[in-house]
């Protein structure tokens, strides 16, 4: 049992290191209006996060992470560009039989620059590859604008565009879709009924058949999806050799220059990838050039799909080899969407990251 | 310390579980007057704890009874991890409800889970909000979404006359419990098609952390016995 006082400690010395590297210490309130960070992340942050109960300001929780807060005192005071670094409690439950903790510190360091995104990008990870270098970690890094920008290049329709960006961090879900837009999977029988019993009888005819109009989605929603499905049925699948193109980039696990050099050779056939490639190779260069050996570097291409946070670029972690026991010890990534939607018509893109200073506390006791 | 026994304290549940125990040679019945909550047991060495069905799941954990009788929609609502808690001895064959998904039955183009991320993701686009879904089984609702890959809803508390809330406009769509559907047909509601959360139906649990020793375990072993006899 490692005790909060050696924990604080740990956390100061990585505090003061993000200090001392230029960027301004920054706090945010313990309790965080709910209705923000529901709108935000959806239901499942309910079921991570603690929720509380104020008559007078509604539903709290207990902060789940710094990012959001930081995203909005920047946007309300701060200047261009800003670098700011926090240490404090985040608060998640966990599952009962997890053992992980409830409640524990993060330091964290947030970067918001307009003019080089990619050095931005560089400049995060080696600060946190820096501070981190005597534990001997496992980094990871991946790229979601990659995967985006796969996304985009479809040869399909906007609203399947749309469906398939949607669900770009819920694995499961974005197959079940890919399967069903490539014709793998067969359109299912109720769908199909529906669509003929439509161009029979016309959609107004059906939807009065179905019942009274309740609630506030309307008669006009459903008519509105009834044409989206009619005319979804009329597209051609998305060819099988576009849909293996996807597989591939989904499934690439490199180091960063390899990786990079396969997605290059994509970019022939696919040119619409060719800016995030382009951004990857600029990424690359100004990691290089702030020492890191890019050689080395592994990059995976599904890297990051699965938290929670609303990482649309660049994104990183840093594990301890050999103790899968162990959640990763920093995570950060690029969040540009994010500061877009708490931002209510600004945007300035972000890139940050956290560190678990109890986790870089027990390992380094390993190591002395 | 005897065995404890945790059954719901009135109406046709415990009825029906007086009647399942008696069908298996164990007499229950409430002594004393109708309005005192205690219990006797005939033929079996163990003490009878009267609770309301929704208590049952917390006394379970809690240890402070070794076997209690409640529905499997609220063990499984109520105890996190509910498998290392407690253990299914038997299901009883009665109290019978689906927890299931519900939408308005003019929705003609919602017959799926996929329809309903889909519908979700459009009506976030037009009002401005969430897809509301009114219940009161918060954690089984959202486990089920989850893992179907439903995104953009929200859940909204509902401890009561849930079928209302899409007429009173402040729900989309609901998830209850329900039996035969009646009430689900009378306020113009539909079950959705693959929105079957969970079968369920009065069940006999043990507590896994509640005190086994003392003979306790030998009486469970004896009463197991008699009741698949």
């Amino acid at each position: 049992m490692t005790d909060k006082i050696t924990v604080r400690a740990e956390a100061e010395r990585l505090f003061a290191f993000f200090k001392a590297s230029g960027a301004m210490a920054i706090d945010a309130d313990l309790l965080q209006p709910a209705d923000t960070l529901l709108d935000l992340y959806g239901e499942d942050i309910r079921a991570r996060a603690y929720v509380t109960q104020d008559p007078n300001r509604g539903e709290m929780m207990l902060r789940p992470d710094f990012t959001v807060p930081v995203v909005q005192t920047h946007m309300e005071h701060g200047g261009e560009p800003a670098r700011y670094t926090y240490l404090g409690e985040v608060f998640r439950k966990q599952q009962a039989d997890s053992g992980r903790a409830t409640e524990y510190l993060q330091v964290g360091y947030e970067l918001f620059d307009r003019e080089d995104p990619e050095r931005a990008d560089a400049e995060v990870f080696s600060l946190f590859n820096e501070v981190l270098s005597p534990l001997g970690l496992r980094p990871a890094t991946g790229d979601i604008g990659i995967l985006k920008a796969a996304v985009e290049t479809l040869t399909t329709t906007d609203r399947r565009k749309g469906a398939l960006m949607r669900h770009i961090w819920r694995p499961r879900r974005f197959r079940a879709l890919l399967d069903r837009f490539t014709g793998r999977d067969d359109m299912d029988a109720a769908r199909k009924a529906l669509l003929d019993r439509v161009a029979k009888d016309g959609a107004g005819t059906v939807v009065n058949a179905g019942g009274p109009e309740i609630g506030l989605r309307s008669r006009e929603d459903v008519l509105a999806r009834l044409a989206h499905l009619q005319a979804d049925a009329a597209e051609p699948p998305i060819s099988r050799s576009e849909a293996e193109v996807l597989d591939v980039i989904l499934s690439l696990r490199e180091t960063l220059p390899n990786a990079h050099q396969h997605l290059r050779d994509i970019t022939v056939d696919l040119p619409g990838m060719a800016a995030s490639v382009d951004r990857m190779a600029r990424r690359m260069d100004a990691l290089a050039a702030a020492g890191i050996t890019v050689e080395d570097l592994p990059f995976e291409a599904s890297f990051g799909r699965t938290t929670l946070e609303y990482y649309d670029g660049f994104v990183f972690g840093f594990v301890a080899e050999g103790r899968p026991d162990l959640p990763p010890v920093a995570t950060g990534g690029r969040y540009d969407a994010l500061t877009r939607v708490l931002g209510r018509g600004q945007e300035i893109p972000a890139v940050g990251g956290v560190i678990r200073p109890e986790l870089v506390q027990q390992l380094r006791e390993g190591l002395a | 310390m005897t065995l404890k026994l945790g059954v719901p304290s009135k109406g046709r549940l415990m009825e029906k579980t007086f009647d399942w125990f008696a069908d298996r040679g164990i007499d229950m019945r409430r002594s004393g007057s109708d309005r005192e909550y205690a219990a006797q047991v005939d033929g079996a060495d163990v003490d009878l704890v009267l609770l309301s069905a929704g208590e049952i799941p917390r006394e379970l954990q809690a240890g402070r009874i070794h076997l209690g009788v409640t529905g499997s929609d609220l063990v499984r609502e109520r105890i996190p991890a509910w498998q290392d808690v407690v253990r299914e001895l038997q299901p009883m064959g009665f109290g019978f409800a689906d927890l299931i998904i519900a939408v308005p039955a003019f929705w003609v183009d919602v017959n799926s889970l996929d329809d309903l991320d889909a519908a979700a993701a459009d009506f976030r686009r037009r009002h401005g909000h969430r897809l509301r879904i009114a219940t009161k089984y918060h954690r089984l609702v959202r486990e089920f979404l989850r893992d179907a890959g439903v995104a953009d809803y929200q859940l909204v508390d509902s401890q009561g006359a849930t079928e209302g809330t899409v007429k009173n406009l402040t729900a989309e769509a609901v998830a209850d419990i329900t039996s035969t559907g009646e009430t689900l047909r009378a306020n113009h509601l539909k079950i959705l098609p693959g929105g079957l959360i969970h079968r369920s139906q009065a069940v006999l649990f043990k507590s896994r952390t509640a005190d086994w020793s003392n003979g306790n375990k030998e009486i469970l072993e004896e009463l197991t016995e008699r009741l698949h006899g």
